[in-house]
């Protein structure tokens, strides 16, 4: 299982080169890396059927409890199926539908790395390996919703959806470390059979809100739902695969996984059905605004989510429908999803629209894509035969056995947009007049759409072939064993009369929809998206003021920060630490020394009233030599003479440099702000010094260096020594900057003069 | 003597970063030699005062006690080339910048140079109401 996620992994590595090789034929060739691990997994069938569950480790961070592990049962080997079967002909479909485009190449690489993404995200147990998964889906999303990268609207689908999935990864990857503490575990696999502690837990419910955040974020979830219809800007392989068969299916996919362990709870239960329905409701209604197929579609597969979610909320108050409902229903809508939008994306490609009013006589032109449009319709209506018809049905028992009368009737309302849509899909290809110059398109484009709309037939004929599978995902999803017969033909019951209230309807909505859509598709409607602009917006906004704040340009407001900075913190170090003394014992001065300092402390005022130059440099010189006394008084001749060289060549430049500069010219009055800082920092300055005094001070180290000097550094000038010896890297780093300096100062001179003779 | 070094090292860091802070280069470069100064007399200080001797080993082997810290003078001995060194180029940039723009006034030097920004994100937002 490893193996087969590296193989795919670096399978992905190999498509630019592949394509570049065979060029054409590429498509077909690369979907054998999916097919191959789809027959891989097909392998795996009869094990995971019989009940057991497969669990491969790689050690990554152990130390941590962090593996590359990966762990298999019924759940995640519907997903490995489905992610690896449609994605042999999603590879295959690519090749038709994006023949000739010059980034085709890149495409296969990112929409394979985005497959091996997807396996490893359902097949981790480790919630790190989870993680890093989740996001490299939404970060090859991003990319593939950003293919036209040339195009604003892509450009802004693609940041749109990686923002709000990547945001929601962040807060789903708190949720889960927040399980991990609790359950001391970081493999799922563990977690799952501590779901007693876990909802007893103080920190469930902080959990619980994080982990739906990922999920009603990546699964589009209402509010979050706006991303999914806007990602219709990517190629629309990208939209039949990443945007309704897998990847807005990980979110669902983590509530399932997680159901035996955080779901039983009155909160839990409550808040998937509550925004299950609310998705489902608000895909179905926005489904009346549109025109173009993929926009329909799209709706359509986000009230799908909502109906799954709104599933997986009833697995704890129902036997075993509920379970049963989502294994059946999560594989008839892949499959049926999938086949639509192929087959609308086989239409725009050979009839140039994807406006459903501008399309008509179809189905004489393209009878193949006729028939999978016609079958994977049934599907999406929920009629007999085909698997979406089981899939409704048991999801109707579900929800009459556990949820209350208005909660039925509303999703019955759902499912009918959805019978509609069947309705709205399938009439343009039988009436009307063919447009002129279309055809079939090549075996790529329609060979996915009536495969996988087949099987669907295929499923709901014998729903026996699917059923072992779906038992062994109803068993991982309601977290005990969950034998049950799928039956294509139930017998009389409400679920049924229900499913033909359901028909019955969207007929009716289905002649209500012209006037509907000429209605709603007026005015903008306020959604949850206004919000995420808004939000996105105000940040940009605070960013924009944040940088007037700190990167203002100016020189004197970077340095009014660093000294607040620095008097606010070496402040409160003194404050907090309790460095607040007053030194006993320190030698009272000599008369020289206190005129020395009175006669410095001067010449730094002078240096304030001064407005000539050449009196501040004497001024300047006055400090300079001052110290330099210090020094020399303090038994620091070494100090003293190099003091006074530095004074000396600095005053020299300065005066050299002022001399081009008449006068500063007139200077306004001292800021209060500026001199409540000079005077703050002296302050802090003082109170530092004052503070340090009065520690007793620790002479090792000097010690050290007046007892090795000579044995060891063979000097008698124990100051030399320290530099040219005990720290000569020092020294060396210090020449170099002085080395630097002179470069930087011969290369300013040199440059005027090459300006002055040119 | 160090209680009034205390209090004169507060001025003269007080008086360098009040320099500093003016609009003219030239105060800045004052400015920035006076906290110079300042910071190597706390250092300084920090080793503590009342030597009687240099740090200086005799012939015999032997150091003459009380002899001053040698450490913070090498420090300071490194800190002075460095200042230097800063100090030397930044008056040759500000010679450059006051030959080149015609003055060394830090709020208005930046005038010259017309950099024209590049559009923010906020640019490429909606404008209307969200489109679908």
């Amino acid at each position: 299982m490893v193996v087969a996620i590296i193989v795919a992994f670096v399978g992905a590595l190999t498509a630019p080169w592949l394509h570049r090789w065979l060029g054409h034929a590429a498509g077909w060739v690369l979907a054998l890396l999916p097919l191959g691990l789809a027959f891989y997994f097909a392998s795996l069938l009869p094990e995971v059927v019989g009940g057991q569950t497969l669990r491969h480790s790689l050690a990554w961070v152990p130390s941590l409890g962090v593996n590359f592990s990966f762990y298999l049962d019924g759940l995640s080997l519907l997903f490995a199926l489905l992610i690896t079967g449609i994605g042999t002909f999603i590879v295959i479909y690519s090749g038709g539908y994006l023949k000739g485009h010059p980034d085709l190449g890149r495409f296969y690489l990112v929409i394979l790395l985005f497959m091996a993404s997807m396996l490893g995200l359902v097949l981790a147990d480790n919630i790190v390996t989870l993680f890093v998964m989740w996001e490299l889906t939404s970060l090859t999303s991003y990319l593939l919703i950003g293919f036209h990268h040339s195009e604003f609207r892509s450009r802004r689908a693609a940041t749109q959806a990686l923002l709000v999935t990547a945001g929601g990864g962040l807060a789903l990857l708190a949720g889960l470390i927040l399980l991990a503490l609790m359950g001391g575990s970081l493999e799922i696999s563990e977690l799952l059979g501590q779901g007693q502690l876990l909802r007893e837990h103080p920190l469930y419910l902080p959990a619980l809100i994080l982990v739906l955040l990922g999920a009603f974020t990546k699964s589009a979830q209402f509010p979050f739902h706006f991303w999914l219809p806007n990602a219709m800007e990517a190629p629309t392989p990208v939209s039949a695969y990443l945007h309704s068969a897998t990847m807005v299916k990980a979110g669902v996919y983590l509530l399932a996984r997680l159901q035996p362990a955080l779901g039983g709870s009155e909160v839990w239960s409550s808040t998937l059905m509550l925004f299950g329905l609310a998705t489902l409701l608000t895909g179905a209604t926005l489904t009346f605004r549109h025109t173009d197929l993929k926009r329909l579609l799209a709706y359509s597969t986000v009230a799908a989510l909502g109906a799954l979610v709104f599933l997986i909320g009833l697995v704890p108050l129902t036997d075993y429908y509920a379970a049963m409902g989502f294994a059946t229903f999560l594989l008839a809508h892949s499959l049926y999803k999938g086949g639509l939008f192929m087959a609308a994306g086989a239409v725009d490609h050979e009839a140039g629209t994807r406006d459903i009013t501008q399309l008509g006589g179809l189905f004489r032109v393209m009878p193949l894509t006729g028939v999978a449009v016609v079958l994977a319709g049934l599907s999406l209506a929920g009629l007999p035969p085909v698997l979406g018809f089981i899939g409704k049905e048991v999801l109707y028992v579900a929800a009459l056995q556990a949820a209350p009368a208005w909660v039925v009737g509303l999703a019955v309302l759902g499912f009918a947009v959805g019978a509609m849509l069947a309705l709205l899909l399938v009439v343009p290809f039988f009436r009307g007049q063919p447009p002129q110059k279309v055809h079939e398109g090549p075996p790529s484009l329609w060979l996915g759409p009536l495969v996988l709309a087949g099987l669907g037939l295929l499923l709901g004929l014998f729903p026996g072939l699917y059923n072992p599978l779906a038992d062994a995902v109803a068993s991982a999803v309601k977290g005990k064993t969950v034998a049950y017969h799928l039956k294509l033909w139930p017998g009389f019951n409400l679920a049924l009369l229900l499913s033909l209230l359901t028909v019955l309807l969207g007929v009716g909505f289905y002649f209500l929809y012209p006037r509907l859509q000429a209605w709603m598709a007026q005015e903008p409607i306020p959604g949850p998206e206004n919000a995420y602009v808004a939000l996105l917006r105000g940040l940009m906004r605070l960013a924009a003021g944040v940088e007037r704040l700190l990167q203002s340009g100016s020189l004197r407001a970077y340095l009014a920060w660093i000294f607040a900075g620095l008097v606010g913190l070496v402040g409160l170090a003194l404050f907090r630490g309790g460095a607040l003394f007053w030194p006993a014992g320190a030698s009272s001065p000599r008369l020289e020394q206190v005129l020395l300092l009175a006669l410095m402390f001067l010449g730094a005022i002078g240096a304030l009233r001064l407005r000539s130059h050449l009196a501040m440099v004497v001024v300047l010189g006055l400090v300079g030599a001052g110290v330099a006394l210090v020094f020399l008084l303090q038994n620091a001749p070494d100090l003293s003479i190099t003091q006074f060289l530095v004074e000396t060549l600095t005053a020299i430049l300065i005066a050299l440099v002022l001399l081009q500069i008449r006068s500063i010219g007139p200077v306004p009055r001292g800021r209060w702000l500026d001199k409540g800082l000079a005077l703050g920092l002296g302050g802090v300055v003082t109170l530092l010094m004052l503070g340090m005094l009065a520690q007793p001070f620790e002479p090792h180290l000097s010690q050290f260096f007046a007892q090795k000097s000579l044995p060891e550094g063979f000097g008698r000038n124990i100051v030399n020594v320290i530099l040219v010896d005990f720290r000569g890297l020092d020294t060396f780093g210090e020449i170099t900057v002085v080395g630097l300096a002179g470069l930087g100062v011969w290369a300013l001179l040199k440059r005027r003069r090459r300006e002055e003779q040119p | 003597m160090e209680i009034l070094l205390a209090f004169l090292v507060g001025g003269l860091a007080a008086v360098g970063v009040y320099l500093m802070l003016r609009p003219h280069l030239i105060q800045f470069l004052i400015g920035f030699l006076v906290l110079g100064n300042a910071a190597n007399l706390l250092i300084f200080t920090a080793g503590r005062l009342g030597s009687q001797f240099p740090p200086l080993v005799q012939p015999s082997g032997a150091v003459l006690e009380p002899y001053a810290n040698p450490l913070p003078q090498a420090l300071i001995l490194t800190a002075i080339v460095i200042g230097f060194a800063l100090a030397a180029f930044g008056i040759v940039l500000f010679y450059r910048a006051q030959q080149a723009l015609g003055t060394l006034n830090a709020e208005t030097i930046l005038e010259a140079p017309d950099v024209s920004p590049a559009p923010s994100p906020v640019d490429e937002l909606p404008t209307e109401g969200v489109r679908r």
